[in-house]
């Protein structure tokens, strides 16, 4: 650690709201860490040119901490450093599902008293991915992490197609079931493969004339509710999203789209 | 051998006993039929290769043209054969007639049975001797270096490009690697063909091919020579061209295969009946190549409870073993699967997967069993999926686990970085010198927690077993036992490749290679 200066500046160590920075041990002292793999050899020069690198992300006070030979010619690095910049917390916004989320019981209540029926939901890994951890931790009886699956819910009748479901499939199959609900889980993202699935999708629906009829859902550890909108879907759910925050959301978008 | 985990060996025996009759019965199914994969690995393996002007593979071009003349059930063999015979030309040179539509097989008179026989069994024999060739190369080059001692450190490299994967295998490899896996893209498994070349495009992975195979093996090589140890190379041996590409693993030196009986069937939705058949000639196939196959229980545990399903993990391992002493496969070659992906916050979780990796050692004492890293408890906290791969590696040495998939502290976010291998090959490396004899410097407390959770998972697989065995394995994956995924009989993907077959059929290589390794 010994190419870390000691900052010796006096920080102001008062919490500005518009002038947020990381915070290490002390208020606003900027501290953040990184890693990253550069295509060099290990050497004096090697460590400079990260050290660079860091300067030029808009760090100061740039310290090479660890450096490794990879293969021949590429070298890890982690670097430690301050941020300059700051960013205005106040003038952030987000695009949010607010939503107080429902418990099995509020939700399956929920239901009996303002859909009055089952509700159905479909739910698969489209396209040619075939991951099912996603959409398992959402619909199978037991869930994830303490959260019960859709298949748990006394008012949901829940199918889980599985993985590599074609969109042509997904849509007959929702047609068939009478769904309410559609769930897209999408866990491969590289070089955006997801997009052109989940667009095409949308298309498909908009075609069968059946789009506005269903709550579309997206999910998966990329996926997000900007993305969910930016695609002309109802909600995107990411990581740390159970079946509880996806119930409730499509419950109540069923009523307030009054699709009962 | 002392088990520490104070197994009920008389019910290990019993479950031995009643897998080999489930895999007996369900032989008798497959000895009766055919499928076009298999067909079509016939023709790789007589030396058929290349596309058509429309990219079509050749296998495909003349196993779909005498499908559809009704004529499989006679088998590509006797075809081939009777063509050779009648024509005097190569197995490539009919395929290309046939692309071209100068020539059907199926209305061509045939000639002598014992003829037809002899003049393709010369052209098997040939195959036969080159992939014998290619495990004599491996055992030489092992004699030269030796074989690694403890766990072989397994790594994937998946970029979609085949150029971009030989950067990042040949750093793994000199990072410490020795088995380098290359995910195939998304959804090849369920391609009735096997694309032809070298490629550069594909998604989560990179498309197998013969030409892909050929270039990253002469990299392994490459970098195994300058480091003076034996790079091994593993691949996919499932989907719908299970054998045939257990045939271009065969003939471009493969080392590992990915090679299940049942993993088709449930997680991607092939019919079973195909499957059944497709994995007796990828194995047999394997076997003879000397591959080491991989099993896809860990698969298992990603859809069901880790806790909960243990025992359909052991019941599917006694499974896989008899189909692959069926296909003439040995101890050493059965790469059985499990997995660590108990949800990291169950108390003594730890303790359960130590005795499920023990109770698997003990009972598969000479199978180089295959361990899958925490994925399905992986988050985007880096930091501590790191430390769920240090608790993975700690398990594998102490329980002499042999193919060692590392973890990565990036699972669940992206396909690994150079670095993420690096990091994760370092921690294997750590812990592996660090605690490599703590396996036998401990034991377990009679009746603990350990010994008895062995216990009951052993008495709950022998109970499933007993079970398929009254309903049949057909019945049992019906009814959802395994994974709890339900999967019809006559529903999937690929059943109308599945046909009976005919009574002159034959099948040349099954009996070669079946012959050579006994």
């Amino acid at each position: 650690m010994s190419s870390v200066k000691l900052n010796t500046e006096v920080l102001n160590t008062e919490l500005d709201l518009s002038k947020i920075k990381p915070y290490g041990d002390t208020m606003n002292d900027g501290k953040v860490q990184l890693s990253f793999t550069l295509p060099i050899v290990d050497d004096e020069k090697g460590m400079e040119t990260a050290k660079e690198l860091g300067k030029k992300m808009g760090l100061k006070d740039v310290g090479v901490v660890h450096h490794k030979p990879l293969d021949k010619g590429f070298t890890f690095y982690v670097v430690y450093g301050t941020v300059e910049h700051t960013v205005d917390y106040n003038k952030i916004e987000v695009e949010v599902l607010d939503i107080n989320v429902m418990s099995m019981k509020e939700t399956n209540e929920y239901i009996k008293e303002n859909i009055k029926r089952k509700v159905v939901m479909i739910g698969a890994s489209t396209g040619t991915d075939a991951h099912t951890v996603g959409i398992d931790a959402i619909m199978n009886m037991k869930g994830f992490a303490g959260h019960y699956g859709l298949e748990r819910y006394e008012m949901i009748e829940a199918y889980n197609l599985g993985s590599q479901v074609p969109n042509e499939e997904f849509i007959k199959k929702a047609i068939e079931l009478k769904a309410d609900v559609l769930l897209v889980s999408q866990t491969v993202t590289q070089k955006d493969v997801h997009i052109a699935n989940l667009t095409n999708l949308v298309e498909l629906l908009e075609a069968e004339g059946i789009r506005d009829k269903v709550i579309l859902i997206m999910g998966g550890p990329r996926i997000s509710q900007e993305l969910a909108k930016e695609l002309g879907y109802d909600g995107g759910f990411g990581i740390g999203k159970f079946a509880d925050d996806i119930a409730t959301f499509a419950v109540t978008e069923i009523v307030e789209r009054k699709l009962t | 051998m002392n088990s520490k985990l104070n197994l009920n060996l008389k019910l290990v025996d019993e479950s031995r006993e009643i897998a080999k009759k489930i895999a007996e019965d369900t032989q008798l199914f497959i000895e009766k039929h055919t499928t076009v994969s298999t067909e079509r690995t016939i023709c790789r393996l007589l030396g058929i290769d290349g596309v058509d002007e429309f990219e079509v593979p050749l296998p495909n071009v003349i196993v779909d043209n005498v499908m559809e003349k009704g004529g499989l059930s006679v088998g590509l063999a006797t075809y081939i054969g009777n063509a050779i015979v009648q024509l005097g030309l190569t197995p490539n040179e009919i395929a290309k007639k046939v692309s071209k539509g100068e020539l059907d097989l199926t209305t061509m008179e045939l000639a002598d049975e014992m003829d037809i026989k002899l003049a393709v069994e010369k052209v098997a024999k040939e195959t036969v001797e080159k992939i014998k060739a290619n495990r004599g190369k491996r055992e030489s080059y092992l004699n030269e270096f030796g074989d690694k001692e403890g766990p072989y450190l397994y790594v994937i490299v998946a970029t979609g490009n085949i150029y971009e994967d030989i950067t990042q295998a040949k750093a793994a490899a000199r990072q410490g690697a020795d088995i380098i896996a290359v995910i195939r893209t998304t959804g090849q498994s369920l391609l009735d063909y096997v694309p032809y070349g070298a490629t550069t495009e594909g998604f989560g992975g990179t498309y197998a091919t013969q030409e892909n195979f050929r270039l990253m093996r002469e990299a392994l090589d490459e970098v195994g020579e300058e480091e003076k140890r034996y790079i091994r190379l593993c691949n996919y041996c499932s989907g719908l061209c299970m054998p045939e590409i257990a045939a271009m693993g065969a003939t471009e030196r493969l080392d590992v295969m990915l090679n299940d009986a049942l993993y088709g069937i449930l997680f991607r939705d092939i019919n079973m009946k195909r499957t059944l058949v497709d994995q007796y000639f990828s194995r047999v196939i394997n076997g003879f190549a000397g591959v080491i196959i991989n099993t896809g229980e860990d698969n298992y545990l990603t859809t069901a409870d880790a806790v909960e399903e243990a025992y359909t993990v052991l019941a599917s391992q006694f499974i896989n073993e008899q189909f692959a002493v069926t296909a003439g496969m040995k101890e050493e070659q059965m790469g059985l699967g499990h997995a660590f992906e108990m949800d990291p916050s169950l108390k003594d979780g730890f303790l359960l997967e130590l005795a499920q990796a023990q109770m698997a050692r003990e009972i598969f004492p000479k199978a180089p069993l295959k361990y899958m890293p925490p994925t399905k408890f992986k988050t985007g906290d880096i930091f501590k999926g790191q430390i769920q791969d240090t608790l993975f590696n700690m398990v594998t040495i102490m329980t002499g686990q042999k193919l060692h998939l590392l973890g990565m502290l990036t699972e669940a976010l992206h396909t690994p970085y150079m670095s993420d291998r690096a990091l994760s090959i370092e921690n294997a490396q750590y812990i592996f010198n660090n605690m490599e004899s703590l396996g036998e410097e401990i034991t377990f407390k009679k009746d603990g927690m350990i010994q008895n959770r062995a216990n009951s998972v052993l008495k709950e697989a022998n109970d499933l077993l007993k079970e398929i065995d009254k309903n049949g394995l057909f019945k049992t994956i019906e009814e959802g036992k395994f994974a709890g995924i339900k999967r019809p009989i006559d529903g999937g993907k690929g059943l109308e490749g599945v046909v009976e077959k005919g009574e002159k059929y034959f099948n040349p290589f099954i009996r070669l290679m079946l012959e050579e390794v006994k």
